[in-house]
Formats: structure tokens, sequence, C-alpha cells
């Protein structure tokens, strides 16, 4: 039966062309990501060559040469790395603590869902990335401590989305018939509320990576997180700024690898939005 | 009684806030003293750290640290800035009109914007056009705030020698024409990240609409095109519009961080970022205080304006 269920909305997803462009965009990154984390590189991202400085680019540098002449394809895939593996982690933090406290919330009422829905009203009254900045800068530049920043920023999405299924499936007559059969609320919860909540927390994982994609590159940009000289994408793009009248690939490149790996994040978003809701299945 | 509800979860996330706030910033390793006096405080014998320490306040324990601040934050005092010893009222004034004015501008361009771009897209949903307009939603959804303006002022100073947020900032009163070109391009990057969840929100309510009988209706009263498409289609998908505006808006505030750093603006989110990086408890506490309590009456006008649009809701 399961497998049933499964196999039709992976069906339904590889019919959007959208979603199969969103795929690809990802898995690219993702793909150049692992080259880099191998140190497969062309050339190492910190290696400096001042007598290539500021080369445009080349079949040696493929995206050209910082005013330090470093190889800034290998940067920005360095970079993409560090960024998707801080969205990464601090993406499973908040699906992990929001679902978990979205869930206990809603299903228990009174005064636990008020403390959660509370401390999640609290998060949410600050811009994201000022949230991020004080605390990054409580915490510390290291990839953990942006990542735990971020996770912090994110988690009330999910306590949200996470919440609302469970307080509608909850009063439903089919769960009330299986408590009435004196089923344990564990089994109860895996086995009738979790299916529920699925759907709508994978989607919102895709999207939460490409905001804490872009929120991670706003905080290096600012300075915080990644500290010269590893690469980052924000970084990059605050290091080209400068340069960009005369060498714009500087700029150029970092900036177009952020915008790719988030376009797919949100294509890939929409796609499963789609294939996972029975209801914008005929519409789509 | 609904509206002391809203009073009594109005003022217990503000209290919350309130906390958060002030525990966040206690974490940051580091004092004020330190982080004034830099390496020079090894140099301070232990007697004088603690005269220091007792002058600044921060030698009482947290509760009490926490009750001062709170209980001068609301009589009005903000508190003082340590490096320059002037009121945090006094630089946050002028700081909030800047943050304002770019937020309502950004607002007011991102929602024309999205609405004018939903609006073309749901004309013909499939169409080449459609495409185009979500192309242009998905762009402005994932194009990071800071590289459209380093973009921006890289091409306008260097290629048209025209960058009018390298002279010092006027406001309104001063200047206005170079205030409102200062104003021009960080309000369009704002304006643009508004418009990308403006513009999707516009074309999805607008389709759904678009089915409703009374809409058949009046087309098939003979209205004319356009006129249904403003007053009966547009009117009645306003709702998701404004909501969506109203949560932007509160996104919007957090862009202006790194949209007034690189345009030099001397708005909140620059003030927020200097004394985060000066240790400024006393600045970053209020300041952000002060943006928490904007942010929550942003959604208490939201909420307000949504009633106005829709007498339905009660």
């Amino acid at each position: 039966m399961k497998t049933v269920r499964e196999k039709t909305w992976i069906n339904y997803y590889f019919k959007s062309t959208s979603g199969i462009v969103g795929l690809f965009l990802v898995s690219v990154m993702i793909t150049l990501s692992i080259v880099s984390a191998f140190s497969l590189a062309p050339i190492d991202p910190l290696e400096q060559n001042p007598i290539s400085a500021l080369q445009g680019p080349n079949s040696t540098y493929w995206f050209g040469t910082d005013q330090f002449g470093r190889d800034i394809f290998s940067r920005s895939i360095d970079g993409m790395r560090r960024s998707l593996s801080v969205a990464i982690l601090s993406v499973s933090i908040a699906a992990l603590v929001g679902v978990f406290l979205g869930v206990i919330g809603g299903l228990f009422g009174g005064w636990i869902d008020n403390i959660v829905v509370r401390s999640s009203d609290v998060i949410f009254a600050f811009p994201a990335i000022l949230l991020a900045l004080a605390i990054v800068n409580s915490l510390g530049n290291s990839w953990i401590d942006t990542s735990i920043a971020i996770a912090i920023v994110y988690t009330p999405i999910f306590i949200r989305v996470a919440r609302g299924p469970v307080l509608t499936v909850k009063e439903m007559d089919y769960v009330k018939s299986v408590r009435v059969l004196g089923f344990s609320t564990p089994r109860i919860l895996i086995r009738h509320l979790m299916p529920n909540v699925f759907a709508p927390i994978v989607v919102q994982i895709a999207l939460s990576l490409s905001w804490a994609i872009l929120t991670e590159s706003g905080l290096s940009f600012l300075g915080l997180g990644t500290q010269p000289p590893d690469a980052s994408l924000g970084l990059m793009v605050s290091e080209a700024q400068p340069l960009a009248a005369f060498a714009w690939w500087a700029l150029a490149f970092p900036s177009i690898f952020i915008t790719v790996v988030v376009v797919g994040l949100n294509l890939v978003g929409d796609g499963l939005r789609d294939a996972l809701d029975p209801a914008r299945r005929s519409s789509g | 009684m609904r509206f002391f509800n809203r009073i009594a979860t109005v003022l217990t996330t503000l209290f919350g806030i309130s906390i958060f706030v002030f525990i966040v910033l206690r974490v940051i390793p580091g004092d004020t003293i330190t982080s004034s006096l830099g390496i020079e405080t090894g140099v301070l014998t232990p007697e004088q750290i603690q005269s220091l320490r007792e002058y600044y306040g921060i030698d009482k324990p947290l509760i009490g640290q926490y009750l001062s601040w709170i209980t001068s934050f609301l009589s009005g005092d903000l508190g003082f800035s340590y490096s320059t010893g002037a009121p945090v009222w006094e630089l946050t004034k002028p700081a909030l009109l800047v943050t304002t004015q770019l937020a309502l501008f950004g607002t007011i361009l991102g929602v024309m914007m999205g609405v004018a771009v939903g609006m073309f897209s749901a004309r013909k949903p499939g169409s080449a056009r459609d495409f185009a307009g979500q192309f242009f939603g998905l762009l402005a959804l994932a194009i990071p705030g800071f590289v459209l303006s380093t973009t921006i002022v890289t091409v306008m100073a260097n290629r048209f020698q025209y960058f009018p947020n390298g002279y010092e900032y006027m406001t309104p009163v001063e200047d206005l024409s170079m205030n409102l070109q200062q104003m021009l391009f960080p309000s369009l990057v704002l304006g643009i990240a508004v418009a990308a969840p403006v513009m999707r929100t516009t074309r999805s309510a607008l389709l759904e609409t678009v089915d409703k009988d009374f809409v058949r209706t009046a087309y098939g009263k003979g209205v004319k095109p356009r006129i249904v498409r403003l007053r009966h289609v547009l009117r009645n998908s306003l709702i998701p519009i404004v909501t969506m505006t109203g949560i932007q808006f509160g996104y919007l505030l957090g862009g202006a961080v790194i949209v007034e750093k690189i345009f030099a603006l001397p708005g909140m989110g620059r003030q927020i970022l200097d004394a985060i990086n000066k240790r400024e408890y006393a600045t970053v506490q209020s300041s952000i205080m002060v943006f928490a309590i904007l942010f929550v009456t942003i959604n208490i006008v939201t909420d307000w304006v949504y009633r106005k649009v829709d007498p339905r809701i009660k």
C-alpha cells in the first residue's frame, strides 16, 4: 500500500518540467560541493598566484582569478560546499526540533501548546537576518555556530507547519476511533498523525534550505560566519565589490552560484508541493 | 473582549522579545569594558575594572540588569551609547525615520511590481507571458539583495558615474531631491524582494477568483473585461495580497540591514550592525527592541487593513 502511494507522488514530481530542472540544478551544485569536499577542485582554493592575479575566465582559470591570483572556480565550489553544509545542518536541526515541538504542542494542547506558540511568536517577531546576526555574534563564527543560529531562526516555521495538521487531524473521526480502540499515543502519533504532517514538512525543508543559503551568504557578506582566507559565496561577493568595475567575473560567478542553487531549491519545493498535494495535481 | 485579548498577546510577545534580546546579548563573550578598551584592559587594576563595571551597571546580577533596563526603556530612556555618550534615543530617532521611509518606498514599489507582474501572468495561465512573469518572480526570490545592490552600485558608479549614495545622507527636509535619489536604488532592491512573493500570491489569488460565478455573471451581463478584472477579480483577490504584503514588510526590515550598509544609509539596520560590532549592549538592546515593536505594530496594522478590505472578517 505504502509503496504504491510513494511511487505515485514521485511519478507526479517527474511530470513537471520545472521540478526536473530544479532537481538538476541542485544536483549539479551538490556534485560540485562533493568534488570540493574531496579536494578534487582543479586548483587549491587558498593557493595564491600573484603573477596570474585578476585574469579573466580562461582555460586554466575557468572563472578567472581574484586580486591574489586565487582560482574563482575552486573558491566558488568551496563556498558552495560551505553554504550547503550550513543549510543542511541548520535545516535538519530546525526540522527535528520544530516538528517535535509542533507535534507535542498540537497533540497535548493546554499550557504546553501555549508556551510553544508564544516562544515561536517571539522568534517570529525578528527579521531573520537580524536574529541570526545577533546569535552568530554571541556564539562564534564556525560553521556549526552559524548553523545553530540559522536553525533557531527557522525552527518556528517548522513548529507552525507541523502543529497545524496535527490540530486538524487529531479531531478527525478516524483518529478518535482508533483512540477509542485503545491504541497507544505513540502508535497514533506515528501511524496516523505523522503521515499527514509529512507532505508539508518535506516542502518546507526544500524551501527552508533555500532561505538558509540566502541567510548564510548574507551573514558572510556582512563579515560574520566564514572568515578570510576561507572561501564563502557571500564573502566572495563582498570582496569582489571594489574589483567589480574591472573584474566582473569576481562578482558574477559567486553571485550566479547562489542564485542558481536558490532557484533550484525553490523549483524543487514547488514541484514537491504540487506532487504531494492531491488537490493540486489536477490543476498542474 | 477580542481587542483586549489581542493587546494581551502583543504585550506577552513583546515581554518575551525583551527577555530573549537580553539573554542573546549576554551570551556574547567579553563585555563593554574589554571591547571598548581592547588589550589595554590588561593594564587596569582589578579595582579599576570593578569601578568601571559598577559605572556601567554590569556588576549587578542579571535579573537586576534586566529590570533596570526594561523600566528605563519603558519610561522612554533607551540608555547611552558607550562610545559617544549620546543618548540612544537621539541616535535612534533619525535612524528610525530613514528605515521607515526605506521600508515604505520598498513596499510600495514591491506591491506595484508584484501586482502588475501577477496580473500580467494570470491573464493567460501556461502561456509564454505567464512563463516570463513566473521567471521574474523566481529570479526576484533567488537573487540575494546584496548581490543586486553590489551590481547596481558597480554599474551605476562606473558606467554612468551616477552614485547619489556616495554623498552625505540628506533627510527629505534638508534636500528632498537628493533624498529621493539616495532612496531610489535601495528601495528598488527591497521592492524586488517584496515583489516576488506578492507576484506569486497575486497570480494564484487571481486564478482562483476568475473561476467564481460572480465573475462569469459580470462578463455575461456585458461589463467591460478591464473593469471586471479590476473591480471584480482584483478586488476580491486582495486579502491574500494584503496578508502577503504585511508579512513581507517584516522581512523587508531584515533586508534593510544589508541594503543600508551597502548604500551607506544611516538607518536602524546599520545602527544595530555598528553597535553589534562595537559591543554596545545598550544601543543594540534598545534598537532591536524598537525594531521588534515596529514589526509587531506592522502586524497589527496589517490585521486592521485586512478588516477594512474584507468586511466579512469580524
